[in-house]
């Protein structure tokens, strides 16, 4: 049996659109070049509605409601309206929220200001670590990495994306949660021949390329992904520059 | 907590990795908290990720990963609970313990914790000992019943 998409009928903004049923309702609006803003959606991940960035009001069978849109499944005969009062003042609200809480993130103050917010009139949180706990970092390492080393941790208002028992034991330093980050909160840097994240305060040695000689990769990271693919065991003897350049 | 003892929870739930919570629950009231050396021999044994064992110990007040000691003291400080005067039993009792709330008497006796409401308003203020609900505390009341159950402990061993 064949998959057949089945694509439906909805408006976004007065404009007729086609999306396959189903999908969620921001990455369909994206496509059709909707500009909604977003810091917790990304393709590579399951959507979670943590920021509240990407409201938009959808009205279905008579009923208008506000609603996340990286969550919400289209369907046929559905109204969205991306950029209504309703929708520019409750994004304004949580880009407040936001500023307060994640003060440095260049990012988010962009944001703010597109959105006519020139400062928040909430307590700013002195020595923020600018997390927003979007959930994107913990997403991608389970998701994507399948490294599943870390998770949120705590509830309320302790809660925190670590390392459990705050040991960074299976992270293999990929530097996935940095690069998916929208705040840049999490960094990595390299010194001579290690790598470490330091919001995990996880260090790794790295291995040397056979042929250059340059630190290329974390050696746990490499055997982790030798393992698991059941590679030779010499497969990464060489960084991808050299292996590129013998090959051709 | 033994290898054994882990493996008798285990088979009891059928290596269940949908019965993840029923399992935290038992080793729970086994040990009286979750032992760092249990999870991670349960996250072997169940091949779950122990960051979602974690997500499960953390997330829930029912659940500690530090030891708890013989006695679990719990102080109501919901809002009728707070207007009645949660906060002077409190005091009293961190002073009495020598402890903060989430902490464990250093004779490994008591644990004092706080909870926001348990929906018993009308007995505001209310103090929980060892799961048995005293309404209508003040610091006076609190102290004997501490010293009532220091008794019955006494008793009991």
């Amino acid at each position: 049996m064949s998959h057949k998409k089945e694509l439906i009928k909805f408006q976004i903004d007065g404009l007729t659109v086609e999306a396959e049923k189903g999908q969620m309702l921001l990455p369909a609006a994206l496509e059709y070049g909707f500009e909604i803003p977003h810091l917790c959606y990304h393709e590579a991940v399951s959507p979670y509605g943590a920021c509240r960035l990407c409201l938009v009001e959808v009205t279905k069978r008579g009923r208008t409601m506000m609603t996340t849109s990286c969550n919400y499944p289209v369907d046929a005969g559905l109204d969205v309206a991306t950029n209504t009062e309703n929708v520019q003042r409750a994004r304004q609200m949580i880009l407040e929220l936001l500023l307060a809480r994640a003060p440095h993130s260049e990012k988010i103050r962009a944001m703010a200001r597109d959105a006519g917010v020139e400062e928040t009139r909430f307590r700013v949180i002195e020595d923020a670590d600018d997390c927003i706990l979007c959930g994107l970092c913990e997403r991608v390492c389970r998701e994507v990495v399948g490294a599943n080393a870390l998770t949120f941790v705590n509830r309320g208002d302790r809660r925190e994306v670590a390392p459990p028992f705050g040991d960074p034991i299976a992270c293999i330093a990929c530097g996935a949660c940095v690069y998916v980050c929208p705040t840049d909160c999490i960094k990595m840097k390299e010194e001579g021949d290690e790598r470490t994240i330091v919001r995990w305060k996880r260090t790794l040695k790295m291995q040397p390329c056979q042929s250059c000689g340059k630190p290329f990769a974390p050696v746990f990271q490499l055997n982790w992904i030798i393992e698991r693919a059941q590679l030779p065991k010499d497969f990464y003897a060489l960084c991808p520059v050299c292996r590129k350049t013998k090959k051709g | 907590m033994t290898g054994a003892q882990l493996e008798n929870i285990l088979k009891k739930h059928d290596y269940q990795k949908s019965s993840l919570l029923a399992i935290l629950q038992d080793v729970q009231a086994l040990d009286n908290y979750l032992p760092r050396k249990t999870l991670e021999a349960m996250s072997q044994r169940l091949q779950v990720p122990l960051t979602q064992i974690y997500y499960l110990a953390t997330f829930y007040r029912a659940f500690s990963l530090t030891p708890r000691g013989d006695h679990l003291v719990t102080v109501c400080t919901g809002t009728a609970c707070h207007v009645k005067g949660a906060a002077t039993i409190l005091n009293t009792l961190e002073r009495e313990l020598a402890v903060q709330p989430g902490e464990t008497t250093s004779d490994k006796k008591y644990t004092l914790e706080t909870v926001n409401c348990l929906g018993s308003c009308a007995l505001a203020p209310l103090v929980v000992l060892d799961g048995h609900y005293h309404g209508r505390m003040v610091g006076t009341k609190v102290l004997s019943l501490l010293k009532g159950d220091k008794k019955d402990a006494s008793k009991k061993s």
